[in-house]
């Protein structure tokens, strides 16, 4: 009885998940970060590197280095979108809810000095004790303010 | 040469947060939601990405320099401190609200122009408040 119970619970959590695509994008990520390590002696953090690009922070690698990873960034979204068919993107439809994401995700990366792919990914895979602290606070941070999102009726 | 392997490397990084559906914020935010309809693709990019960045990280330690740079220039601060935690915990509630982090923002600019470019644009106004405010 119990066993059904629990594989019926997991079912629609599965069916919900895409893994295989997952862990294809994930690895194609991992390579990225891996190249600039190895080839440039740089950590591939997204919110360092656009930073540097934008000449909104002062440390960091070379800008015109800075600015040809960024311009990647969409690069490599739109030529992913040209050969797959069905990239979804589902944005919030408020731009005030834009906003305000994106001014507490400038300010806190910055102060973090870090954000999902430089504590995420770098950091963890370098088994850093900072990064390790940083990635459970912002992931405990995202999980407490969807299910507050909830509370207060806001759609999930 | 090294400016290639930057645009090499972003390019990757675009892609895969396309391959994975990271570039969808209903798709984050779907991870996020642990407490309602929980989607745990997130995870696996993780687990994705942090297997080959694990292997290069060993490459990494037998190596004097780097392939097309003349060092290593890497993170090398230690502390945990409030600044840190601040900081991370600042950046996980505009994840959860908008659900967008730097990256996927950024290749977002191309797969859906105009929201991706206000959460960007207003990332940048968040990243100049801090260079004003912090010295």
């Amino acid at each position: 009885m119990t066993a059904p119970g629990f594989i019926g619970a997991l079912a629609p959590v599965l069916a919900r998940a895409a893994p295989g695509d997952g862990l294809a994008g994930g690895m194609l990520i991992g390579l990225a970060a891996a190249l600039m390590l190895l080839g440039l002696g740089r950590i591939a953090g997204v919110s360092g590197l656009v930073a540097r690009a934008t000449g909104l922070a002062d440390a960091g690698p070379p800008r015109a280095i800075a600015l040809a990873f960024t311009a990647g960034l969409p690069l490599g979204g739109w030529l992913v979108s040209r050969a797959v068919a069905g990239v979804a993107v589902h944005m919030p439809e408020s731009p005030l809810v834009l906003a305000i994401g994106g001014l507490l995700v400038g300010f806190g990366t910055r102060l973090g000095s870090g954000c999902t792919s430089g504590h995420g990914v770098c950091g963890l895979s370098r088994l850093s004790p900072r990064s390790l602290v940083a990635t459970m606070l912002f992931m405990g941070a995202g999980f407490a303010t969807v299910a507050a999102g909830h509370g207060f009726g806001l759609k999930g | 040469m090294a400016r290639i392997i930057a645009l090499i490397a972003g390019t990757l990084f675009g892609g895969g947060l396309a391959v994975s559906g990271m570039v969808d914020p209903a798709r984050v935010r779907g991870f996020l939601d642990i407490l309602g309809r929980w989607d745990p693709t997130l995870a696996f990019v993780m687990a994705g990405a942090i297997v080959p960045m694990a292997l290069a990280w060993r490459i990494r330690a037998q190596m004097a320099a780097p392939v097309a740079a003349a060092a290593f220039v890497l993170p090398d601060s230690r502390r945990i401190d409030g600044r840190l935690a601040a900081g991370a915990v600042i950046f996980g509630i505009g994840w959860g609200v908008a659900g967008l982090c730097p990256g996927p923002a950024l290749a977002d600019l191309a797969l859906a122009p105009w929201p991706a470019a206000v959460f960007v644009a207003a990332m940048f106004a968040g990243m100049a408040l801090h260079r004003i405010t912090t010295p």
